[in-house]
């Protein structure tokens, strides 16, 4: 079905979208009987636990499982050789890769382990302590090795290697030699010697971010049901219930159709909910019982062994002519992949330079192994890390330059027309509307005045992504509409959806029901990722009000007795051509029996056009500079939407990326001890924000449609988190004068900064 | 293992018995054995609030108190909060002003939040940071979350 986007484009008369209805699923979760997947209970049900690595990185001699097989109540114990065989094949899982091998060695290791609190062996017996008691009674003999934990260290030519071999893949060959290195790519656009030699001036330094977790509260869980039919049953709590499906299918040696994927409600995911943990240990301890077995991490396992994302090592460098245009830049990005290979310095390399309209740029990209849990996602993953740097530089160029930095930024803004350094040609983008609202709001027209107070700015960028999603709808008698999607719903999906499906039909969102379905109830469907969920399961649901619209055009065309081409259709109300007879949507939904039986409407996408996302943050700090802690006076964020269907969660979705940025900026930090032990894996240690440690979240959206939406949708949950941390540092910088380099930007890290200034007298 | 120890509690209003393990903390009570899963676990040891009630309406981590400690209190959980008349005020602002996202911290912060509404009619912003600090929520910012509470106490003193 050809979608007219040009007709939507531009329209402000909408009656659904834009508004502010309560989310459908709102009722469920504020009176405690919406159901996670730790809330499962089933007859006869088995709790699993995990036998995990107490060492960064070994070798394992052997294990012991007789002692916990003996335990009273304990009904199964697996290791990797109940885990089938698997050959290297690069499996897709929508925001990131596997190799299908490593991603069995990540589940149960495969005689080594690659860090602390890797899964060795897994229990079920009849109740969680009988299984944690097995656990502890599981003798694991390991030989230690020596462990890497910096990119800078596993990069070293005689640095102990993670996986004996693995080889390098540069500029897209194999090298064949044996390196922590898995990948170096590079992008290059212009001449980036010639820019530099044309400079005024040339700004370079090199960072440090910290490796950071993506803090959901819901820890990862999941409960496998291996039929007597071999059919497989696992309820989870997943961003994509068929990227569960196809990783957990590879994993068992099943054929997909085997297993069936039921999501659950998802409290929280951000990027580290797409790999599956745990959905095939706990299908296995199932085949092996012939019962359900239900597996939840506790905190300690979520820190060690889910997610986190990669911290990173990134030497930035950038050049300016006389006339304030940027005319170079250059960026190696070195990332940490963590266990197994894959991490998140190609995305950051899109993004890094992205805001700017740059002629001449050279970006190495490296991803490394290292001995920590394997990286994830994480809202935006791997452009945080990159704008800190990108963005620290700019802030340099403009002080030196003597011009505002907002200024400055619309100077050199990336537009209409500008070329990526990895390729692309930015279609419509409201990076310069995002530059001019911030310029113009009240949050920057106020002076800020204060000792020791600073005010900082930074941009950011994120490409989103299209990817596949499917929906069905069918119209109820009574005129309301039941919507069958697959689109796992963290945070109001579920009605940004729906609303453009009533907006198609003329209906209110509270008369669409939406449901978000399992493997077996709706078409593939790609996971909530990539800022793609309302502009692309948006997308399918707008294809299916515009099926349901035809087939209704031919019944009222039946029920008149004319031409379905005599019918139109316009705000809910069919009409024939010439005005003489009209019938409402809801009338004609209740004469769907005399008319030809029940209407449905279904739809299948895989966009093409989808809009990459800019933002802007301003933000107003006080450093305390006797202790070093940085307090968040102000804080704005400006970001281009597109098309804010559902405003209220767009809003949300900025505040949250801010809030996560701040604490990326100022706290958060996974802390291993030399030995390469994890020392912080609780959420008193890891220190997330409280809403003691955060002003109000002012928010400033910006609509530029994305031409290649019907209702110019862009996306919006990941790029908010892009620029707080910098602009956190350009701010401490305009406070108190340091440079801050290194992620996070904790009170000691400050004071440190200050006493160096000072001459490293201990004083600030 | 010791055996089972019977308890009698009040729990949303109803008298409720059961028996426990010693070594059961009242967020797995509450979740295995009443089937009130409204309660979270989001960290068990204290730090993330997800499994707040109250018990003699003070707010507690539900995790860091032990089954057989219920004996004899009154215990609200979100399952509570709620009447036959309808949502909780504070529940319907958390629906009007959209301050949840994923929802799991959501039943922690209301009965957090309910806590203090009961004991202060008219808390500041301030005050209800630092009461409901906490209560952690990765989604939302908090935001939402207080101004939710500010209107749920507004509207609660009219």
């Amino acid at each position: 079905m050809a979608t007219k986007t040009e007709d939507y484009l531009g329209i402000t008369d909408y009656k659904v979208i834009g508004t502010r209805p309560i989310r459908h699923d709102g009722v469920d979760k504020v009176v405690g009987r919406a159901r996670y997947g730790a809330d499962i209970d089933m007859a006869g049900m088995l709790h699993g636990a995990v036998v995990r690595s107490p060492h960064a990185h070994a070798r394992i001699k052997s294990i012991d499982t007789s002692k916990a097989e003996a335990l009273s109540g304990v009904k199964a114990v697996i290791t990797v050789e109940d885990l089938p065989l698997q050959e290297d094949k690069i499996e897709d899982l929508g925001e990131g890769a596997a190799n299908l091998r490593h991603l069995r060695a990540n589940v149960l290791a495969d005689g080594k382990v690659l860090y602390h609190g890797h899964a060795v062996a897994a229990v079920a017996a009849t109740d969680i302590h009988t299984a944690q008691e097995a656990v502890d009674l599981i003798d694991v003999e390991y030989e230690v090795l020596q462990p890497v934990l910096t990119v800078q260290e596993a990069m070293e030519e005689d640095a102990p290697l993670l996986l004996e071999d693995q080889t390098t893949e540069s500029l897209g060959e194999d090298t064949g030699e044996k390196s922590n290195v898995c990948t170096h790519f590079r992008h290059e656009l212009g001449d980036v010697e010639k820019g530099f030699a044309e400079a005024e001036f040339v700004i370079e330094r090199e960072f440090d971010t910290a490796t950071v977790h993506q803090g959901y509260i819901e820890p990862q869980n999941a409960t496998a049901l291996w039929g007597a039919d071999d059919q497989i049953t696992v309820w989870c709590s997943t961003q994509g219930a068929f990227t569960v499906r196809e990783q957990t299918a590879q994993i068992l040696d099943v054929p997909v159709s085997q297993v069936k994927v039921v999501p659950m409600e998802i409290g929280g995911g951000f990027g580290g909910k797409i790999r599956i943990y745990l959905e095939p240990l706990a299908a296995i301890l199932s085949r092996q019982t012939g019962r359900p077995v239900k597996m939840v991490m506790s905190r300690t396992e979520v820190l060690q062994a889910t997610g986190p994302t990669a911290g990173s090592f990134i030497k930035c460098k950038m050049g300016v002519d006389k006339a304030g245009k940027l005319v170079a830049a250059y960026a190696y990005m070195a990332y940490e992949s963590g266990g197994f290979p894959g991490s998140w310095a190609a995305p950051g390399a899109m993004c890094i330079f992205a805001p700017y309209n740059i002629p001449n740029v050279l970006i190495d990209g490296y991803e490394v192994l290292v001995n920590k849990p394997q990286t994830m996602a994480y809202r935006a993953p791997g452009a945080t890390n990159a704008a800190f740097a990108s963005e620290t530089i700019i802030d340099e160029i403009c002080e030196q330059l003597v011009v505002d930095p907002l200024e400055f930024r619309l100077n050199n803004s990336a537009r209409e027309g500008t070329r990526r350094a990895d390729g692309p040609v930015f279609p419509r983008i409201g990076n310069e509307e995002c530059v001019k609202t911030a310029l113009s709001s009240e949050h920057y027209a106020t002076q800020l005045s204060g000792k020791n107070r600073g005010r900082g700015i930074a941009s950011g960028f994120w490409f989103n992504v299209g990817l596949k999603s499917s929906a069905a709808a069918s119209v109820n008698s009574d005129g309301t509409v039941s919507l069958v999607e697959g689109s796992t719903d963290i945070g109001g999906t579920r009605t940004s959806i729906a609303m453009q499906l009533a907006e198609v039909l003329g209906i209110r969102a509270e008369d669409v029901k939406p449901q978000v379905a399992d493997t077996d109830s709706i078409g593939e469907t790609d996971v909530t990722g990539g800022s793609r969920t309302t502009f692309a399961t948006g997308w399918a649901a707008y294809q299916c009000a515009l099926d349901i619209k035809e087939q209704l055009i031919e019944r009222a065309a039946k029920l008149w007795e004319i031409s379905a081409d005599d019918v139109v259709f316009d705000d809910g109300t069919f009409s024939s051509s010439d005005s003489s007879k009209t019938i409402s949507f809801k009338e004609l939904a209740g004469m769907l029996d005399e008319t030809g039986g029940p209407v449905m409407g279904r739809a299948t996408v895989n966009p093409s056009g989808v809009g990459g996302a800019f933002a802007v943050m301003v933000v107003d700090i006080e450093v305390d500079t006797e202790t070093g802690k940085v307090e968040i006076l102000r804080v704005s964020m400006i970001q281009d939407a597109g098309k804010a269907v559902y405003p209220s969660y767009v809003e949300g979705q900025m505040q949250g990326g801010v809030a996560q940025g701040i604490g990326w900026a100022l706290n958060e930090e996974y802390a291993y001890n030399g030995d390469g032990l994890l020392a912080n894996a609780s959420l008193l240690d890891y220190r997330m924000p409280t809403c003691l440690d955060l002003p109000m979240i002012e928010t400033h959206i910006v609509e530029v449609p994305n031409p290649g939406h019907p209702y110019g949708v862009r996306g919006v949950g990941e790029v908010p988190i892009v620029p707080p941390a910098a602009a956190v540092a350009n701010a401490i910088y305009d406070a108190v004068g340091v440079r801050m380099t290194n992620l996070p930007m904790s009170p000691g890290e400050v004071l440190k900064a200050l006493w160096t200034k000072n001459g490293g007298n201990g004083t600030a | 293992m010791p055996g089972k120890v019977h308890v009698t509690t009040t729990i949303n209003g109803e008298s409720v018995e059961f028996l426990c393990e010693p070594r059961q903390t009242i967020l797995e009570v509450l979740r295995d054995q009443l089937d009130l899963t409204g309660t979270k676990e989001g960290c068990s040891n204290g730090n993330c609030g997800a499994c707040s009630i109250l018990v003699n309406g003070e707010v507690i981590d539900s995790c860091l108190m032990m089954g057989v400690e219920a004996e004899g209190q009154e215990l609200l959980t979100i399952e509570g909060v709620a009447s036959t008349d309808g949502l909780h005020p504070l529940q319907q602002k958390f629906l009007e002003h959209a301050a949840l996202q994923c929802g799991i911290c959501t039943p922690g912060f209301i009965v957090a939040a309910k806590a203090l509404l009961d004991q202060e009619s008219n808390p500041s912003e301030e005050r209800i940071r630092l009461y409901l600090a906490g209560n952690l929520c990765r989604c939302t910012g908090y935001d939402k979350i207080v101004r939710a509470v500010q209107d749920a106490a507004s509207e609660m003193a009219e």
